[in-house]
């Protein structure tokens, strides 16, 4: 006889109630694939389009008490998302990022659903109109992709120009927000 | 600086020493506890998580969370009658027999701390200085254990051959 999913996922469970998990994190099947998305207690912490084997980087960043667990609210808000009926999200975030990628994150939280900006105006938004190759860096290393949006930053001249999940996803996105035509 | 951490002393995330030792913890408890063994199992490896962020270092982590879940067994096995401070100062070896009737496997027979160590020693493999610490006594004393238990359970098969 060996564990059963039920007495697995009461241990997971109780687990949780009792708070003693630095973060929890859960693989989801979307329309971009498959994505790991991980939860502290303060919030939304991290999504990678690369889901396995992720366990080292989220213990190295939280701490180790790292456990599968179903983190239901991200859960819903993606998928009313890929469904279009979200295009804001609410889950409050943890982001733990150097102070200049928190402050490039939060303008970025600000594009709106549908829209798009470059890596220069951004870079300006932020007082730094020159550092639109460090706000490109700081996209790249976007911890909550998706929720965080920047697919919607594109290149000066209107190219896509890259996205760490890989440019058919950026277009996927926003072709799904209407910002592109599909 | 930082002294490199060779890989057996990292210390792994939760989930993977959870997947890693989940089912042999369970067939233990089930071998010392029966069909009480899934409540002890989630205490085991609550216990583990509650004291993971104060690990030092990721070595003989098998003997670790043997040693708590034969804690937790132990617990379960202390008589109930009595009131919980005589329960937590009563010796494991002198437990009542009467709180074994459910239990259904070959070393049921075996007073608990006999159990435990022929089942970490032949079950499980743990060596002698591991299983002293699952068990809270010197390693002579797990060895005494584990070879008065299997004493016993020769005399008990040669009484039923």
């Amino acid at each position: 006889m060996s564990i059963t999913p039920e007495l697995d996922a009461k241990f997971r469970a109780a687990a949780i109630r009792e708070g003693i998990v630095d973060v929890r994190y859960d693989i989801i099947d979307s329309p971009v694939g498959k994505l790991l998305v991980a939860a502290t207690e303060r919030g939304l912490a991290r999504i990678h389009y690369d889901p396995e084997g992720q366990e080292d980087e989220l213990a190295r960043v939280f701490g180790r008490r790292v456990l599968r667990s179903p983190i239901d609210e991200v859960r819903r808000e993606l998928d009313e998302y890929f469904d279009g009926r979200r295009r804001e999200f609410d889950l409050p975030l943890d982001l733990r990022v150097a102070a200049f990628n928190a402050e490039v994150l939060d303008e970025l939280a600000r594009i709106p659903y549908g829209l798009t900006t470059t890596y220069g105006a951004l870079a300006a938004k932020v007082g730094r109109p020159r550092a639109a190759r460090a706000v490109g860096t700081v996209m790249n290393r976007n911890p909550i992709p998706i929720v965080l949006p920047c697919h919607r930053v594109v290149g000066a001249n209107g190219s896509l120009t890259g996205y760490a999940g890989g440019l058919d996803r950026k277009l996927q996105l926003l072709q799904l927000e209407g910002a592109i035509l599909a | 600086m930082m002294r490199a951490m060779a890989p057996a002393d990292q210390i792994p995330p939760f989930e993977r020493f959870y997947l890693a030792h989940r089912e042999e913890v369970l067939r233990y408890l089930r071998r010392l506890l029966g069909p009480r063994a899934d409540d002890a199992w989630q205490e085991t490896f609550l216990r583990a998580l509650r004291a993971y962020d104060r690990l030092e270092h990721g070595r003989h982590l098998r003997a670790w969370v043997f040693t708590i879940a034969t804690n937790v067994a132990m617990d379960e096995l202390r008589p109930r009658t009595q009131s919980s401070l005589e329960q937590t100062a009563e010796p494991a070896a002198e437990l009542r027999r009467d709180s074994f009737k459910e239990l259904e496997h070959l070393t049921d027979e075996l007073p608990p701390t006999e159990r435990a160590a022929v089942v970490l020693r032949y079950g499980y493999d743990l060596a002698y200085a591991q299983i002293a610490d699952a068990l809270g006594s010197s390693e002579e004393a797990a060895r005494a254990a584990a070879s008065s238990g299997v004493r016993r359970l020769r005399r008990t098969h040669e009484h039923h051959a």
